[in-house]
Protein backbone atom coordinates (compact mmCIF):
# COMPACT_ATOMS: atom_id res chain seq x y z
CA UNK A 1 0.00 0.00 0.00
CA UNK A 2 1.25 3.73 -0.10
CA UNK A 3 1.01 6.07 2.38
CA UNK A 4 0.65 9.84 1.04
CA UNK A 5 1.40 12.94 3.19
CA UNK A 6 -1.97 14.41 1.48
CA UNK A 7 -0.81 18.01 2.06
CA UNK A 8 2.74 18.11 0.73
CA UNK A 9 1.36 17.05 -2.60
CA UNK A 10 1.15 19.56 -5.55
CA UNK A 11 -0.70 17.28 -7.67
CA UNK A 12 1.72 17.32 -10.56
CA UNK A 13 0.41 13.42 -11.13
CA UNK A 14 3.88 12.21 -12.03
CA UNK A 15 3.13 9.20 -10.05
CA UNK A 16 -0.02 8.47 -11.65
CA UNK A 17 1.31 8.91 -15.23
CA UNK A 18 4.61 6.77 -14.74
CA UNK A 19 3.81 3.53 -12.57
CA UNK A 20 4.87 0.80 -14.43
CA UNK A 21 1.68 -0.94 -13.18
CA UNK A 22 -0.95 2.10 -13.82
CA UNK A 23 -1.62 1.10 -9.92
CA UNK A 24 -2.24 4.66 -8.82
CA UNK A 25 -5.26 7.12 -9.90
CA UNK A 26 -5.97 10.77 -7.91
CA UNK A 27 -8.17 10.87 -5.46
CA UNK A 28 -11.21 13.06 -5.37
CA UNK A 29 -10.77 14.39 -2.26
CA UNK A 30 -9.02 17.74 -2.26
CA UNK A 31 -6.30 18.82 -0.29
CA UNK A 32 -4.94 22.11 2.00
CA UNK A 33 -3.48 23.30 -1.88
CA UNK A 34 -6.46 22.35 -3.41
CA UNK A 35 -5.34 19.78 -5.79
CA UNK A 36 -6.06 15.92 -5.65
CA UNK A 37 -3.36 13.94 -4.25
CA UNK A 38 -2.82 10.24 -5.50
CA UNK A 39 -4.33 6.99 -4.07
CA UNK A 40 -3.94 3.43 -4.83
CA UNK A 41 -6.86 1.97 -7.24
CA UNK A 42 -9.07 -0.63 -5.58
CA UNK A 43 -7.75 -3.15 -7.71
CA UNK A 44 -4.37 -2.95 -8.51
CA UNK A 45 -1.55 -4.67 -9.42
CA UNK A 46 1.31 -3.05 -7.41
CA UNK A 47 4.39 -5.34 -7.10
CA UNK A 48 6.25 -2.26 -4.35
CA UNK A 49 8.77 -1.29 -7.04
CA UNK A 50 8.35 2.49 -4.86
CA UNK A 51 9.45 3.93 -8.40
CA UNK A 52 6.44 6.30 -7.22
CA UNK A 53 8.38 7.12 -3.85
CA UNK A 54 11.61 7.50 -5.76
CA UNK A 55 9.67 10.02 -8.66
CA UNK A 56 7.93 12.29 -6.08
CA UNK A 57 9.64 15.71 -6.13
CA UNK A 58 7.56 16.47 -2.77
CA UNK A 59 8.50 13.48 -0.88
CA UNK A 60 4.89 12.70 -0.53
CA UNK A 61 4.74 9.04 -0.82
CA UNK A 62 5.63 6.00 0.89
CA UNK A 63 5.78 2.27 0.13
CA UNK A 64 4.87 0.34 2.83
CA UNK A 65 4.94 -3.60 2.53
CA UNK A 66 1.77 -5.15 2.93
CA UNK A 67 1.73 -8.60 4.80
CA UNK A 68 2.82 -12.11 3.57
CA UNK A 69 -0.50 -13.17 2.83
CA UNK A 70 -0.86 -10.48 -0.42
CA UNK A 71 2.84 -11.27 -1.22
CA UNK A 72 2.24 -14.69 -1.78
CA UNK A 73 -0.76 -14.16 -2.97
CA UNK A 74 0.86 -11.61 -5.80
CA UNK A 75 3.59 -14.61 -6.53
CA UNK A 76 0.54 -17.08 -7.36
CA UNK A 77 -1.04 -14.66 -9.88
CA UNK A 78 2.64 -14.61 -11.54
CA UNK A 79 3.39 -18.24 -11.47
CA UNK A 80 -0.17 -18.26 -13.54
CA UNK A 81 1.11 -15.95 -16.44
CA UNK A 82 3.94 -17.87 -16.85
CA UNK A 83 2.13 -21.00 -17.08
CA UNK A 84 0.28 -19.48 -19.38
CA UNK A 85 2.95 -18.37 -21.20
CA UNK B 1 13.60 -6.43 -0.98
CA UNK B 2 10.92 -3.30 0.64
CA UNK B 3 11.49 -4.80 4.12
CA UNK B 4 15.57 -4.83 4.40
CA UNK B 5 15.35 -1.10 3.30
CA UNK B 6 14.89 2.01 5.08
CA UNK B 7 11.36 3.17 4.03
CA UNK B 8 10.58 7.00 2.91
CA UNK B 9 9.10 8.02 5.87
CA UNK B 10 12.06 6.78 7.87
CA UNK B 11 14.44 8.45 5.17
CA UNK B 12 12.48 11.31 5.54
CA UNK B 13 13.10 11.77 9.56
CA UNK B 14 16.36 11.16 9.33
CA UNK B 15 17.01 13.62 6.94
CA UNK B 16 14.56 16.43 6.34
CA UNK B 17 14.96 19.47 8.45
CA UNK B 18 11.25 19.53 10.44
CA UNK B 19 8.60 22.05 9.37
CA UNK B 20 10.55 23.01 6.22
CA UNK B 21 8.12 21.13 4.06
CA UNK B 22 6.19 21.37 1.40
CA UNK B 23 9.15 22.30 -0.61
CA UNK B 24 8.83 26.14 -2.49
CA UNK B 25 9.52 24.11 -5.71
CA UNK B 26 6.87 24.88 -8.36
CA UNK B 27 4.28 21.98 -9.37
CA UNK B 28 6.72 19.51 -11.68
CA UNK B 29 9.56 20.95 -10.62
CA UNK B 30 12.37 17.76 -10.64
CA UNK B 31 14.79 19.61 -8.16
CA UNK B 32 12.61 17.51 -5.00
CA UNK B 33 13.79 14.86 -6.72
CA UNK B 34 17.45 15.50 -6.82
CA UNK B 35 17.40 15.96 -2.81
CA UNK B 36 15.52 12.40 -2.35
CA UNK B 37 18.64 10.81 -4.62
CA UNK B 38 21.25 13.13 -2.54
CA UNK B 39 19.50 11.55 0.90
CA UNK B 40 19.42 7.81 -0.53
CA UNK B 41 22.88 8.15 -1.68
CA UNK B 42 24.02 8.90 1.90
CA UNK B 43 22.30 6.43 3.37
CA UNK B 44 23.75 3.64 1.45
CA UNK B 45 27.19 5.07 1.94
CA UNK B 46 26.12 4.89 5.22
CA UNK B 47 27.43 8.80 5.88
CA UNK B 48 27.16 10.21 8.98
CA UNK B 49 24.81 13.75 8.57
CA UNK B 50 27.11 15.19 11.12
CA UNK B 51 30.51 14.80 8.49
CA UNK B 52 28.38 16.79 5.73
CA UNK B 53 28.35 20.31 5.08
CA UNK B 54 26.32 21.77 2.05
CA UNK B 55 26.85 24.61 0.20
CA UNK B 56 24.63 26.82 -1.77
CA UNK B 57 24.75 29.67 -3.94
CA UNK B 58 21.09 31.89 -5.15
CA UNK B 59 18.46 30.23 -7.12
CA UNK B 60 15.94 27.62 -7.26
CA UNK B 61 18.26 25.17 -6.82
CA UNK B 62 20.38 26.74 -4.02
CA UNK B 63 16.95 26.50 -1.44
CA UNK B 64 18.02 22.90 -0.85
CA UNK B 65 20.16 22.97 2.31
CA UNK B 66 17.39 24.10 3.85
CA UNK B 67 15.35 21.89 3.55
CA UNK B 68 18.37 19.44 5.04
CA UNK B 69 19.19 18.32 8.40
CA UNK B 70 22.72 19.21 8.15
CA UNK B 71 25.10 22.44 8.49
CA UNK B 72 24.86 24.31 5.35
CA UNK B 73 25.94 27.50 3.83
CA UNK B 74 23.56 29.68 1.86
CA UNK B 75 25.96 31.81 -0.03
CA UNK B 76 26.22 34.99 -2.28
CA UNK B 77 25.27 33.95 -5.59
CA UNK B 78 27.71 31.90 -7.89
CA UNK B 79 30.50 31.41 -5.18
CA UNK B 80 29.21 28.51 -3.36
CA UNK B 81 32.03 26.69 -4.95
CA UNK B 82 34.57 29.54 -3.55
CA UNK B 83 32.65 28.71 0.14
CA UNK B 84 32.92 25.14 -0.70
CA UNK B 85 36.60 25.06 -0.96
CA UNK B 86 36.90 27.27 2.00
CA UNK B 87 35.25 24.46 4.39
CA UNK B 88 36.95 21.88 2.24
CA UNK B 89 40.20 24.01 3.40
CA UNK B 90 39.34 24.21 7.16
CA UNK B 91 38.03 20.60 7.76
CA UNK B 92 39.05 18.32 5.02
CA UNK B 93 37.44 15.45 6.76
CA UNK B 94 34.06 16.67 5.85
CA UNK B 95 31.90 15.58 3.03
CA UNK B 96 31.41 18.88 1.06
CA UNK B 97 28.18 18.96 -1.17
CA UNK B 98 27.23 21.69 -3.34
CA UNK B 99 23.48 22.13 -4.57
CA UNK B 100 23.87 24.41 -7.44
CA UNK B 101 21.91 26.03 -10.75
CA UNK B 102 22.98 26.01 -14.30
CA UNK B 103 23.08 29.77 -13.69
CA UNK B 104 24.48 30.25 -10.78
CA UNK B 105 28.02 27.97 -11.78
CA UNK B 106 28.46 28.55 -15.07
CA UNK B 107 26.99 31.68 -15.45
CA UNK B 108 27.52 34.14 -12.49
CA UNK B 109 30.23 31.37 -10.64
CA UNK B 110 31.68 30.49 -14.01
CA UNK B 111 35.66 31.03 -13.01
CA UNK B 112 34.98 29.36 -9.23
CA UNK B 113 33.39 26.25 -11.16
CA UNK B 114 36.04 25.40 -13.80
CA UNK B 115 39.25 26.21 -11.33
CA UNK B 116 37.23 24.18 -8.92
CA UNK B 117 37.42 22.05 -11.01
CA UNK B 118 40.86 22.10 -12.82
CA UNK B 119 42.58 22.12 -9.46
CA UNK B 120 40.33 19.11 -8.27
CA UNK B 121 39.19 19.70 -5.14
CA UNK B 122 37.71 17.44 -3.13
CA UNK B 123 33.82 18.03 -3.53
CA UNK B 124 30.61 16.90 -5.16
CA UNK B 125 28.56 19.04 -6.73
CA UNK B 126 25.12 18.04 -7.62
CA UNK B 127 24.84 20.79 -10.77
CA UNK B 128 20.33 20.70 -11.58
CA UNK B 129 20.48 21.94 -14.85
CA UNK B 130 17.18 23.68 -15.63
CA UNK B 131 18.50 25.50 -18.62
CA UNK B 132 17.03 28.80 -17.03
CA UNK B 133 17.32 31.22 -14.31
CA UNK B 134 14.08 30.13 -12.80
CA UNK B 135 13.67 32.12 -9.70
CA UNK B 136 14.52 35.42 -10.89
CA UNK B 137 11.94 34.92 -13.66
CA UNK B 138 12.83 32.92 -16.27
CA UNK B 139 16.35 35.16 -17.91
CA UNK B 140 18.35 33.44 -20.57
CA UNK B 141 21.05 30.74 -18.82
CA UNK B 142 24.51 29.98 -20.57
CA UNK B 143 23.08 26.15 -20.74
CA UNK B 144 20.02 26.95 -22.64
CA UNK B 145 19.64 25.32 -25.95
CA UNK B 146 19.99 27.25 -29.10
CA UNK B 147 16.39 28.40 -30.27
CA UNK B 148 15.09 28.44 -26.56
CA UNK B 149 12.84 31.08 -25.98
CA UNK B 150 13.47 33.69 -22.33
CA UNK B 151 12.15 36.81 -20.98
CA UNK B 152 16.25 37.95 -22.42
CA UNK B 153 15.37 36.33 -25.40
CA UNK B 154 12.15 36.57 -26.47
CA UNK B 155 12.80 35.85 -30.46
CA UNK B 156 14.83 32.72 -29.40
CA UNK B 157 18.18 32.11 -27.96
CA UNK B 158 20.81 32.26 -30.94
CA UNK B 159 23.66 31.27 -28.51
CA UNK B 160 25.14 27.81 -28.69
CA UNK B 161 24.69 26.30 -25.02
CA UNK B 162 27.30 25.52 -22.29
CA UNK B 163 28.06 22.07 -22.49
CA UNK B 164 28.76 21.71 -18.63
CA UNK B 165 29.40 18.16 -18.53
CA UNK B 166 31.97 17.68 -21.09
CA UNK B 167 34.00 21.22 -20.09
CA UNK B 168 34.22 19.57 -16.47
CA UNK B 169 35.45 16.50 -18.21
CA UNK B 170 38.15 18.51 -20.01
CA UNK B 171 39.07 20.05 -17.23
CA UNK B 172 39.83 16.39 -15.91
CA UNK B 173 37.66 16.49 -12.59
CA UNK B 174 37.71 12.95 -10.69
CA UNK B 175 34.30 12.86 -11.25
CA UNK B 176 31.41 13.57 -14.04
CA UNK B 177 28.17 12.57 -15.00
CA UNK B 178 24.70 13.86 -16.40
CA UNK B 179 21.41 12.28 -16.04
CA UNK B 180 17.82 13.43 -15.79
CA UNK B 181 16.22 13.59 -12.85
CA UNK B 182 13.56 11.51 -13.79
CA UNK B 183 15.82 8.18 -14.11
CA UNK B 184 16.01 7.55 -9.84
CA UNK B 185 18.70 4.60 -10.16
CA UNK B 186 21.18 5.89 -12.05
CA UNK B 187 21.81 9.28 -10.58
CA UNK B 188 21.90 7.62 -7.07
CA UNK B 189 24.82 5.49 -8.33
CA UNK B 190 26.71 8.37 -9.59
CA UNK B 191 26.17 10.69 -6.72
CA UNK B 192 27.44 7.50 -4.75
CA UNK B 193 30.71 7.62 -6.86
CA UNK B 194 31.42 11.17 -7.24
CA UNK B 195 30.90 11.30 -3.09
CA UNK B 196 33.29 8.18 -2.36
CA UNK B 197 35.66 9.16 -5.08
CA UNK B 198 38.26 11.72 -3.92
CA UNK B 199 38.70 14.68 -6.14
CA UNK B 200 35.80 17.28 -7.83
CA UNK B 201 33.07 15.48 -8.63
CA UNK B 202 30.09 16.66 -10.91
CA UNK B 203 26.64 15.05 -11.06
CA UNK B 204 24.62 17.52 -13.46
CA UNK B 205 21.20 16.45 -13.16
CA UNK B 206 18.51 17.85 -15.84
CA UNK B 207 15.87 18.79 -13.66
CA UNK B 208 12.59 20.08 -15.95
CA UNK B 209 11.62 23.80 -15.05
CA UNK B 210 7.59 23.76 -16.23
CA UNK B 211 7.12 27.32 -15.01
CA UNK B 212 9.57 29.43 -16.66
CA UNK B 213 11.38 27.29 -19.18
CA UNK B 214 8.50 24.77 -20.59
CA UNK B 215 5.75 26.96 -20.87
CA UNK B 216 7.46 29.61 -22.42
CA UNK B 217 8.98 27.09 -24.86
CA UNK B 218 5.69 25.67 -25.41
CA UNK B 219 6.97 21.96 -24.17
CA UNK B 220 3.48 21.44 -22.90
CA UNK B 221 2.53 20.70 -19.53
CA UNK B 222 4.35 18.81 -16.61
CA UNK B 223 4.23 15.08 -18.24
CA UNK B 224 4.47 16.11 -21.91
CA UNK B 225 7.99 18.07 -20.41
CA UNK B 226 9.27 15.09 -18.43
CA UNK B 227 8.77 13.40 -22.28
CA UNK B 228 10.24 15.88 -23.63
CA UNK B 229 13.51 15.44 -21.69
CA UNK B 230 13.38 11.03 -22.07
CA UNK B 231 12.68 12.00 -25.87
CA UNK B 232 15.74 14.49 -26.25
CA UNK B 233 18.28 12.35 -24.49
CA UNK B 234 20.19 9.71 -25.20
CA UNK B 235 22.71 7.40 -23.31
CA UNK B 236 26.52 8.14 -23.77
CA UNK B 237 27.32 4.45 -25.47
CA UNK B 238 24.36 4.78 -27.72
CA UNK B 239 25.45 7.99 -29.03
CA UNK B 240 28.80 6.63 -29.68
CA UNK B 241 27.59 3.76 -31.43
CA UNK B 242 25.50 5.83 -33.73
CA UNK B 243 28.29 8.03 -34.42
CA UNK B 244 30.65 4.93 -35.44
CA UNK B 245 28.17 2.65 -37.51
CA UNK B 246 24.65 4.62 -37.79
CA UNK B 247 23.09 5.22 -41.02
CA UNK B 248 23.02 8.62 -42.21
CA UNK B 249 19.33 8.98 -40.62
CA UNK B 250 20.47 7.89 -37.85
CA UNK B 251 23.34 10.40 -37.14
CA UNK B 252 20.67 13.07 -38.12
CA UNK B 253 18.40 11.89 -35.54
CA UNK B 254 21.06 11.33 -32.66
CA UNK B 255 23.06 14.67 -33.69
CA UNK B 256 20.77 16.99 -31.52
CA UNK B 257 20.29 14.77 -28.74
CA UNK B 258 21.72 15.46 -25.06
CA UNK B 259 24.33 13.06 -23.92
CA UNK B 260 23.94 10.95 -20.62
CA UNK B 261 25.72 9.20 -18.41
CA UNK B 262 29.19 8.54 -16.92
CA UNK B 263 31.49 10.76 -18.52
CA UNK B 264 34.42 10.65 -16.44
CA UNK B 265 35.74 8.42 -13.53
CA UNK B 266 39.31 8.44 -12.91
CA UNK B 267 42.03 8.57 -9.95
CA UNK B 268 43.73 12.42 -10.26
CA UNK B 269 45.55 13.93 -7.24
CA UNK B 270 43.83 16.87 -5.72
CA UNK B 271 44.59 20.36 -4.31
CA UNK B 272 44.52 19.39 -0.92
CA UNK B 273 46.77 16.23 -1.34
CA UNK B 274 49.85 18.15 -3.49
CA UNK B 275 49.50 21.22 -0.96
CA UNK B 276 50.00 18.58 2.22
CA UNK B 277 52.58 17.05 -0.28
CA UNK B 278 54.63 20.44 -0.72
CA UNK B 279 54.37 21.27 3.10
CA UNK B 280 55.40 18.05 4.09
CA UNK B 281 58.57 18.54 1.78
CA UNK B 282 59.23 21.97 2.30
CA UNK B 283 59.32 21.04 6.45
CA UNK B 284 61.73 18.28 5.67
CA UNK B 285 63.80 20.62 3.72
CA UNK B 286 63.87 22.98 6.77
CA UNK B 287 65.05 20.62 9.38
CA UNK B 288 67.67 19.01 7.21
CA UNK B 289 68.96 22.85 6.28
CA UNK B 290 68.66 24.43 10.04
CA UNK B 291 67.80 20.84 12.41
CA UNK B 292 65.02 20.49 14.34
Amino acid sequence: MIEVIKDWCKGCDICVRRCPVHALETSDELNKRGVYPPKLKEENECNYCRLCELLCPDFAITVVAEERKEESKSGLIIGGVANEV
Amino acid sequence: MVEDMINANELREKYLRDGMLPTIFCNGCGHGNSLDYVFWAIEELGIDMDDVALASGIGCSSRIPGYVSADGLHTTHGRAIAFATGIKAANPDLHVIVFTGDGDATGIGGNHFIHAARRNIDMTVILLNNFIYGMTGGQLAPTAPKGSIATTAPYGNIEHAFNISELTQALGAAYVARWPVFYPYQPIKSIKDALSTPGFGLVELMSPCPTAYGRRNKLGKIDALWTWYEDNTMLMEDYDRIMDYGTEEEIAAAKNKIKIGVFQHQERSGFFGEYDKMTTRLMEQDDAKWGV
